[in-house]
């Protein structure tokens, strides 16, 4: 699929250098001049430059690439890990919702349950996509399949990449916080191994309705916390533009989060992020997700839910007046 | 309450006392202006006789009001917030929390414990709204579980009062989190097969509607109670359109069958009691 340029302020040096570079490859190919010198130095030097811009990121430099609208997406991670993928749409209530899309395929031969939010890159697909936003049908949907893979003792690895569960009137009027809190209940219930990877945007309870799980993995550039850092910011300052702000209060990379003990694993993305190589990011979600699933393989349906329980019940940081 | 005494003695210097709310003998109605005997609307549960408004009753009034007299045991005082992220926008969050406490008595927006409905033994807590809009931080979040898991332990029914606008965003992760805690740890509950009840009082929204608020055996709510999971500002923002009238509210939802009943606050405690009857 042709993507459209989509630069981030802060990668342009490096995308300048690297366009000198294939202007130079470009010409070398067309001449006898040899230029392999000059192109071995400029790649070392836009190497240079990466590794410099990439070591030190702001929270908000990484929000930008966690909505780099070229990052591999579910139906992305669908495809190049797991095989023999079916599709189920129903919620069997109102509608499908496209903003989440699940079915059952093959991880490494196994059969599993997989289930993600799913942006779209274009227009038309965000119309059909709703931007990643699900509705209450989405997350009865991800209920119903939730069931099933409890009943056929199938693991369930879901991906999350939501702005935010979709405030609308149709959403209110079906019950959008019933869905979601339905959800966070069922989800601690089953009896089969349940992986998360937040794979981009972790917005609020939206994203939890699919997160309830033994293992949170988080990919190096994705973001995760209660609100976005636009919404958060339009509450303290009344002013949407202080995100950069917000994003540092807030603390909301796999970093932070790793180092609050929320998330098990911060999954390596492709030098320069995901949407750079999505097959090497790719590569590396499937290392750790194969590495937690033998982990979890182990464990009984009583000890996996309860070992989710823990995990949970331990969340929390308070103090204790005297 | 400093800004509030401060705003109430200077309308007291510009108007006879008998229009000032919430002042001396009288009580004026927000909704329907009908000036009334502080004395009386107090002992109607805050509750106007004119038009029937439910406006906000302090918290340990309201677990008085549906428990027996005496037998509120307040459990988990010790619990206070702590700062893990540093967090801080024009004011620190710790110190946020200071003046809170300050002006309100509380430790956090949560009180809870054990009591009893005409005797049946009770696991229950309220929400201070007045407390950071009511919003779940980790010192919420837990407190809700314990009454899960004292429910448990205790074989009893499990009674909530929601009133709050959502997770605390001071908190961060944390505060999504403990979205997950309290219905894990409502879902063990659960195998005691003893009723939960949650009921919603206004307003109700975000991550304390989308938990466990709305995961009670039987869910009740207050008249007018706005309840949902978006704000109404922040879905008119979405949509652009004018919200219709009555939107979110308890009336609303019933249509809509997304509660079980509206319970008038002067009926709360009989409806309460039937319930941990037919069903505890
Ligand atoms: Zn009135």
């Amino acid at each position: 699929m042709a993507r459209t340029v989509y630069t981030l302020e802060f990668e342009r040096p490096l995308l300048a250098l690297e366009a000198k570079i294939s202007e130079l490859k470009q010409l070398s190919s067309g001449t006898s001049v040899d230029f392999t010198d000059e192109i071995g130095k400029l790649e070392r030097k836009a190497k240079k430059l990466q590794a410099e811009i990439f070591r030190d990121l702001s929270r908000w430099q990484v929000v930008q690439l966690a909505r780099h609208p070229n990052r591999p997406y579910t139906l992305d991670y669908l495809s190049s890990l797991f095989t023999d993928f079916v599709e189920l749409e129903g919620d069997r209530r109102f509608a499908a919702d496209r903003a989440i899309v699940s079915g059952f395929a093959r991880f490494d031969g196994q059969p599993v349950l997989v289930i993600g939010h799913q942006k779209g890159r274009s227009t038309k697909e965000n119309m059909l996509r709703n931007f990643g936003m699900p509705r209450p049908e989405g997350y009865r949907k991800a209920r119903r399949l939730f069931d099933l893979a409890d009943r056929f003792r199938r693991p369930i690895i879901t991906f999350i990449d939501t702005p935010g569960a979709y405030p609308g009137i149709g959403a209110e009027e079906r019950g959008q916080a019933e869905a979601i809190a339905v959800n966070l209940e069922v989800m601690a219930s089953l009896g089969v191994p349940v992986i998360s990877v937040v794979i981009g945007e972790g917005g609020s309870g939206g994203a939890l309705g699919l997160g309830v799980a033994n293992r949170i993995l988080m990919l190096q550039y994705a973001w995760y916390n209660v609100i976005s850092p636009e919404s958060c910011s339009s509450i303290l300052y009344r002013d949407a533009s202080k995100a950069e702000k917000s994003a540092d209060a807030l603390k909301l990379t796999a970093r932070d989060l790793s180092s609050f003990g929320i998330v098990d694993e911060i999954v390596e993305e492709a030098p320069g992020g995901a949407h750079r190589d999505g097959a090497l990011t790719a590569q590396n979600v499937a290392a750790a997700v194969r590495r937690q699933l033998a982990e979890l393989s182990k464990l009984s349906p009583e000890e996996l839910v309860r070992d989710r329980y823990r995990k949970f019940r331990a969340m929390g940081v308070y103090a204790s007046a005297g | 309450m400093a800004w509030f005494q401060k705003t109430a003695t200077k309308v007291k210097a510009k108007a006879p006392p008998v229009a000032t709310k919430g002042e001396g003998l009288f009580h004026k109605c927000d909704a329907c202006n009908e000036v009334v005997y502080k004395q009386e609307w107090e002992a109607n549960f805050h509750v106007c006789r004119g038009c029937g408004h439910h406006e906000a009753l302090p918290v340990r009034r309201r677990l008085e009001m549906v428990l027996d007299p005496n037998t509120f045991e307040e459990l988990d005082t010790e619990l206070a917030p702590a700062d893990p992220l540093g967090f801080s926008d024009a004011k620190k969050y710790k110190d946020r929390v200071r003046s809170t406490f300050k002006n309100t008595g509380l430790r956090d927006a949560f009180v809870s414990g054990v009591g009893a409905i005409d005797g049946v033994k009770v696991s229950i807590g309220c929400f201070a709204f007045e407390f950071m809009g009511g919003s779940m931080g980790s010192v919420v979040g837990e407190k809700v579980t314990r009454i899960f898991d004292r429910a448990h332990d205790l074989r009893a029914p499990a009674i909530v009062f929601s009133s709050s606008g959502g997770a605390r965003m001071q908190e961060g992760i944390f505060s999504l989190m403990q979205m997950a805690k309290t219905s894990a740890a409502l879902h063990r509950f659960r195998e005691v097969r003893k009723p939960y009840i949650s009921v919603m009082l206004h307003p109700t929204t975000g991550g304390v509607a989308a938990s466990f608020a709305w995961l009670g055996d039987v869910v009740i709510a207050e008249p007018k109670a706005l309840i949902g999971f978006a704000g109404p500002r922040v879905i008119e923002q979405t949509i652009r359109e004018k919200l219709p009238e009555g939107f979110q509210r308890s009336e609303f939802l019933l249509d809509h069958g997304m509660i079980d009943a509206i319970v008038p606050r002067p009926e709360l405690r009989q409806k309460l009691s039937q319930l941990v009857q037919l069903l505890g």
